[in-house]
């Protein structure tokens, strides 16, 4: 392997994702056109079913649907490059606008609820690793295990039932103040919590075995000091690296915890837009949410490989 | 959640931690016997859940669509108002809740199985590709797999119902086609070790076809893979298609599906917790004893992974 200054191994390492981020983009482009393009026909669903043959052809021209698909793919691309993915079908105004409104909601609800899951996850991960076999580990893995299974849209409901309902506590839904947030913010830490443990639990167990952290026992480190200085820091790479990969399920998530709680963000105005069978806020609600998952899994991939410089100079 | 990946990364992790983990002999066996048992005890209360599912005529104890409006939204037996003639209580036009779910059944188990053996095989087969060819067909699917896996499922499948249309046929197709990159990675990146075996280095020198290799030699080693992923993608497919039938762009209404009650449950929540609860605790079970067994199949499969 050519080396080199450390310098030019990290841009390499950054040339190299940014060339697989153009072409994960790519994709995703292509996918979202296909799914309205080629699975169906937009005028189809746009004209009333009883609308005559002509009515058909005259908005299939209008709306450039009788040239070929290159042509329709390259000025949707042209277009969404510029933040013009058309006008809603629905609400006379452009799509992009629509989504955009919605983005800060769903933004807030991802990273709450992904505090709330390391809140959770990160005391327990290292408490389970560190006593493990023990009563707590067991109860953990037994309550991580339950809560994999639970379907987040239950969850929500139940807990609108019990605290909304019953208790009269929290609003069961709304948005704006930070009583709105503690329901779905719990729903969805919840729901990543328990993956999110477990590698924190395997990670802790594993840089625990290793020789540094008996290096640094034999040096006469109080226990507390090695677990935090020492082992922790080196535990956090694969639990940053996966809870990266992870955005994209947390995102998911959010979108499940949005339609439960009736939270305005993206999510909810992709679902009553597919009711409305208003696509091309769909289409553009589709790859915004996609485009910021691909600029965080970028952004945790620069950073991952700027803590550990194995894996920038990695394959 | 609905993390699709989830079965794949613990299994990274706990593969991680099986390395550096030596405890003694016997209680490692313990360990892995206990979570056999209890694969074993989840195995037992899912035959129960598909046998009722199968048997559903005969058992449910009320047609599932018989409506009485007379007796709507009665509570469940053991509440106040509640009647033994309807165990779990009714819904808002009066049909019995627990013939319902014994019905809707039917649906879960349905799409789940036929959903993953859709998605498995298209993942079995772009996976075996990827991972023994290498070079441009590898790069080709995993930047496929790339794709798919950094569009939330979900938003997949919602963009998807949105064109096509809710129907039964349409959610197979959809979380069947959508499921594959799941099953592609990890089969890829086994392939990729096993190709290098003498075996399979054997195989290429006695002039074997690699299409012969590849189903002879390098499949069967990937048989409890498969099966591992594949079963607990059945809980994960299941709880989607319960979300889709929950926001109704999944099994329309009046046939049950444990998802759609949770849905119209939903709305009468105020005074009548039992709709959405029932349906949403046969999401929870159900799927909580797939991955019961899911995880005990790993162990027993692959006792080298098992903790």
């Amino acid at each position: 392997m050519s080396a080199g200054s450390p310098a030019a191994v990290m841009r390499r390492y950054i040339t190299r994702q940014l060339v697989q981020l153009v072409v994960v983009v790519f994709g995703i482009s292509l996918l979202a056109f296909a799914i309205l393009h080629v699975l169906g026909d937009p005028v189809l669903l746009l004209l009333p079913q009883n609308a005559g043959k002509d009515e058909f052809e005259r908005y299939r021209h209008l709306l450039g649907l009788d040239r070929p698909l290159y042509v329709q793919y390259w000025k949707f691309v042209s277009g969404a490059v510029l933040g013009d993915f058309g006008k809603s079908w629905y609400a006379d105004t452009p799509a992009f606008k629509l989504v955009i409104e919605r983005m800060p909601p769903t933004i807030y609800l991802t990273f709450a609820g992904l505090a709330v899951a390391l809140l959770i996850a990160l005391p327990l991960g290292i408490l389970a690793a560190l006593k493990r076999h023990s009563w707590l580990d067991s109860l953990c893995t037994a309550v991580a295990v339950a809560g994999q299974a639970a379907p987040l849209f239950w969850l929500g409901i139940m807990l609108i039932i019990v605290f909304a309902v019953r208790l009269r506590v929290l609003p069961a839904s709304g948005y704006g103040t930070w009583q709105n947030f503690v329901m779905p913010a719990f729903c969805l830490g919840a729901a990543l919590a328990p993956i999110t443990m477990r590698l924190v639990r395997s990670g802790v167990i594993e840089v625990m075995n290793m020789e540094f952290i008996k290096t640094a026992r034999a040096k006469g480190l109080a226990e507390p000091t090695v677990v935090v200085k020492h082992a922790f820091r080196n535990a956090c790479i694969p639990v940053i690296t996966v809870l990266g990969l992870q955005f994209g399920q947390l995102l998911g998530g959010a979108i499940i915890t949005e339609t439960v709680f009736a939270w305005p963000g993206v999510a909810t105005l992709t679902v009553e837009s597919i009711r409305n069978q208003d696509f091309p806020v769909v289409q553009c609600a589709v790859i915004m949410l996609a485009l910021l998952i691909v600029a965080v899994n970028l952004i945790v991939d620069l950073i991952v490989g700027l803590i550990d410089p194995r894996i920038r100079a990695g394959t | 959640m609905t993390a699709m990946s989830a079965p794949t990364k613990v299994e990274l992790a706990e593969l991680g931690e099986a390395r550096v983990e030596t405890p003694g002999a016997g209680q490692a066996t313990l360990r892995r016997l206990l979570r056999l048992r209890w694969g074993l005890a989840a195995l037992g209360v899912l035959l129960l859940i598909v046998a009722s599912a199968a048997l559903a005529p005969w058992i449910a104890p009320h047609d599932p669509l018989a409506v009485n409006i007379r007796h709507r939204l009665a509570p469940p037996a053991w509440m106040d108002g509640g009647g033994a003639q309807h165990l779990l209580g009714t819904d808002q036009v009066g049909r019995d809740l627990l013939s319902r779910m014994i019905y809707g059944g039917r649906v879960s188990l349905v799409v789940g199985v036929a959903a993953v053996l859709m998605s498995a095989s298209i993942g079995v087969l772009l996976g075996l590709g990827a991972g023994y060819f290498g070079g441009r067909t590898d790069w080709t699917i995993m930047t496929g797999i790339n794709v798919m896996l950094t569009f939330p499922f979900v938003l997949l499948a919602l963009a998807v119902i949105a064109v096509l249309g809710p129907s039964l046929v349409n959610m197979i197709l959809v979380l069947g086609v959508a499921g594959w990159p799941i099953y592609a990675r990890a089969i890829r990146a086994e392939t990729m070790a096993i190709r290098e075996r003498e075996f399979v280095l054997a195989g290429r020198a006695l002039g074997m076809s690699h299409l012969r290799i590849v189903f002879r030699q390098v499949v069967p080693n990937l048989v409890s893979v498969i099966v591992v992923i594949a079963t607990l993608q059945v809980a994960q497919v299941i709880v989607l298609e319960s979300f889709l039938s929950f926001l109704g762009l999944g099994i329309q209404p009046p046939t049950p599906a444990w998802g759609n009650m949770l849905g119209e449950g939903r709305v009468y929540m105020l005074n009548s917790w039992w709709i959405a609860t029932f349906p949403g605790l046969a999401i929870f079970l159900t799927t909580l004893v797939i991955n019961l067994m899911g995880n005990a199949l790993r162990d027993w499969l692959d006792p080298h992974l098992g903790l």
